[in-house]
């Protein structure tokens, strides 16, 4: 701060740069401090695993190893990616509306047990195809009506949006429990209470010369299409000003309110198809498991992709595989399975405490000590 | 069984789980009132209030002590809500995105640390038993009270009398209030934060710890289900002041005894959706504090939640 207050006529000299520069210094920047942050906060945890007598070598080499080493962790990990890309998408959408949405848990767990529900009466009488897009249009609409509630109560009510959409996750999880251990409970299943289960020939099947189902398929098209409707068109250049600023938007006859549903039903849509696929092609029914955390990793990603729908793609890679190694590093190190939850929470602390330098970095913005004299 | 008894089981049963059930929401929504007084929210005392339990578990066992297990949990409380604090300092910083991450961080803590002490029995908080005169087990059961409970009742009530008429209180108000106004006045706004922020982590941590040490009454990874985060909607319904937090966590006490009494006189169906009841309460709690025009008018100035 003291430097910036002192003057730098030979700063101020310089030529403004032109606008490809500043878009390309943006864009490094963008990706130079959530890639700082992650750097910072594994080497924090190394220093945490040092404190308690463990290898910080070994860890990263069993992330490794565990999560991108082989052709079998390549396609855990996947497994891992593609919920987590559609629960970041179901963040990253409405923060580009200046929303904190963070349901995304909840929506796939409805999503999923809905589709669920609705296969029980065609498991092995309707045909396989008819089956599968009945259940997969039950979870999108029941998760963009989720978080399309959470939406509208934001809107017309002043409701904040992250606590109903948190609220909304617990909602959801417990009306999953009330008819998992209830009216669509499976007696056959002694084990675990979970709906009637789909034999494997009916579950969804996986992408040809991949070991992963067509769910990353489709979280990987999400991206690009969501890329493209929030980039490329008037909807989401009008989004993007209405997260700017509500009034200004309203002054230009923007429908802010309209928006902000749509948004929110397309991120609760987006959660609906993650668990779609976590019930058609993981489970093949619907039980606790759905509620795994991939709607709470997902925010993590989002932010860490800066709600970019593409930079989601690489960042539920990266996190997909931390997750897909926690086995191997609880039974190699002696580690607890909430060892990967933990570096995820640290992660995440490290990434908003970086967020101030956006802007303060001389690097990616040359002018700002000129500006502030 | 008939109608009346069972009527009279049932209030009996809410009654006692009520006292139970609002001690943690009594003090997670003592804690945020004060943070949120600041200026500032902290979501994150959904965190604090699993890592308040894990820590005063540990304590309790390794120590023996279940008081030593409360202080630990207020003091790992008060830290997690002065980390809260120092990074919502730097500018450009969210507090509620930093209130997220500290949740899953807080849980992520308490998972990792308490594995060792989901097995082992701790030492459990003592209750006073206030009912035994009435000669009823079930009143007398109903009646055992946590002193807990009653230092969480006291705290609200010279929470109210502090804020109103110290100057503390005051220069807490101000703060939250504008945060201009306060700098004109010459007061250090960053400190008062950190330190309502972290005071306010401590409560949500002795809340954990009665979680763990009392009711339930053990630590496991399932055991605060939300209750930090009902915490920051029951103190917008209770718009700000202390003494209607007390009112508000009674309420949301009575609800959440309502399945299990209901569960002990047979009434089994329905178990999971009772289970969902105090959401359900708190979405529509929010609903309607939200657009009213006393919630805003009570509402400190500075708070993002509300802007």
């Amino acid at each position: 701060m003291t430097e910036a207050a002192t003057p730098l006529p030979a700063a101020a000299l310089r030529p403004a740069p032109s606008d490809l520069s500043i878009r390309v210094r943006r864009g490094a920047e963008a990706f130079a401090i959530p890639a700082m942050a992650i750097a910072v906060s594994a080497a924090l945890f190394s220093l945490f695993l040092l404190a308690l007598g463990k290898s910080p070598a070994q860890f990263y080499q069993l992330i490794w190893l565990g999560g991108f080493g082989t052709a079998f962790s390549w396609s855990n990990t996947l497994l891992r990616a593609a919920p987590l890309m559609l629960t970041a998408l179901a963040v990253a959408i409405p923060a580009r509306l200046g929303l904190t949405m963070i349901g995304g848990e909840g929506a796939l767990v409805l999503g999923g047990f809905a589709a669920a529900a609705v296969a029980i009466p065609m498991i092995g009488v309707a045909n396989a195809w008819v089956m599968h897009a009945v259940m997969l249009l039950v979870a999108v609409a029941i998760g963009a009506v989720w978080i399309g509630i959470a939406g509208g109560l934001r809107h017309y009510r002043g409701v904040n949006e992250t606590i109903s959409t948190l609220l909304l996750s617990y909602i959801a999880i417990a009306i999953m429990n009330f008819f998992v251990e209830g009216a669509l409970r499976d007696p056959a299943d002694p084990n675990k209470p979970s709906t009637k289960a789909m034999s494997g020939e009916l579950m969804v099947g996986k992408i040809p010369g991949l070991d992963v189902h067509w769910g990353l398929a489709f979280a990987v098209a999400a991206c690009g299409l969501l890329y493209a409707l929030m980039f490329r068109t008037s909807f989401g250049f009008a989004a993007k000003i209405a997260g700017g600023n509500a009034r200004a938007a309203l002054a230009q006859g923007l429908p802010v309110g309209k928006l902000i549903v749509v948004a929110s039903m397309i991120a609760g849509g987006c959660a609906g198809i993650a668990g779609y696929f976590e019930v058609a092609a993981v489970h093949g029914k619907a039980n606790a498991s759905l509620a795994t955390g991939y709607g709470f990793t997902g925010i993590l990603v989002a932010f860490l992709a800066r709600h970019h729908p593409l930079a989601i793609i690489p960042v539920a890679i990266l996190f997909g595989g931390i997750a897909a190694a926690g086995g191997i590093i609880q039974r190699r190190m002696g580690l607890p399975d909430a060892t990967v939850l933990l570096l995820q929470g640290l992660t995440f602390v490290v990434l908003l405490a970086s967020e101030t330098l956006y802007g303060r970095l001389r690097l990616f913005n040359p002018r700002v000590s000129a500006e502030r004299t | 069984m008939d109608a009346s008894t069972a009527l009279f089981t049932v209030l009996i049963a809410m009654l006692g789980g009520a006292i139970r059930v609002t001690t943690p929401f009594l003090f997670v929504t003592l804690g945020e009132m004060l943070t949120e007084r600041s200026g500032r929210i902290n979501l994150g005392l959904e965190g604090t209030l699993v890592l308040g339990a894990m820590t005063a578990y540990a304590f309790s066992f390794q120590t023996g002590s279940p008081w030593i297990g409360v202080i630990a949990a207020g003091c790992f409380g008060f830290l997690m809500g002065a980390l809260h604090a120092t990074i919502c300092r730097l500018p450009g910083v969210n507090d509620i995105a930093v209130g997220i991450a500290l949740m899953l961080f807080g849980t992520g803590l308490a998972f990792f640390f308490g594995k060792p002490y989901i097995q082992p029995t701790a030492p459990r908080l003592p209750s006073i038993p206030l009912g035994d005169w009435t000669g009823n087990a079930q009143v007398a059961q109903a009646l055992q009270i946590n002193p807990l409970f009653l230092i969480g009742v006291a705290l609200a009530f010279f929470l109210a009398w502090a804020l109103k008429n110290t100057r503390m209180g005051l220069i807490l108000r101000v703060t939250g209030d504008s945060e201009a106004a306060a700098r004109a006045l010459g007061h250090p706004v960053m400190l008062i934060r950190l330190l309502a922020t972290a005071v306010g982590g401590f409560f949500a941590g002795v809340g954990g710890a009665f979680l763990s040490l009392y009711y339930p009454g053990s630590w496991n990874e399932g055991l605060s289900s939300g209750q930090g985060l009902m915490a920051v909607a029951l103190v917008i319904f209770a718009r700000w002041d202390p003494i209607r937090c007390l009112t508000a966590a009674m309420l949301f006490g009575a609800a959440g005894a309502l399945g299990p009494a209901l569960q002990s006189i047979g009434i089994t169906q329905g178990y999971y959706f009772f289970n969902a009841a105090p959401y359900i309460l708190t979405l529509f709690l929010m609903i309607g504090s939200a657009g009213s025009k006393k919630a805003l008018r009570d509402a400190p100035g500075e708070l993002s939640l509300t802007r």
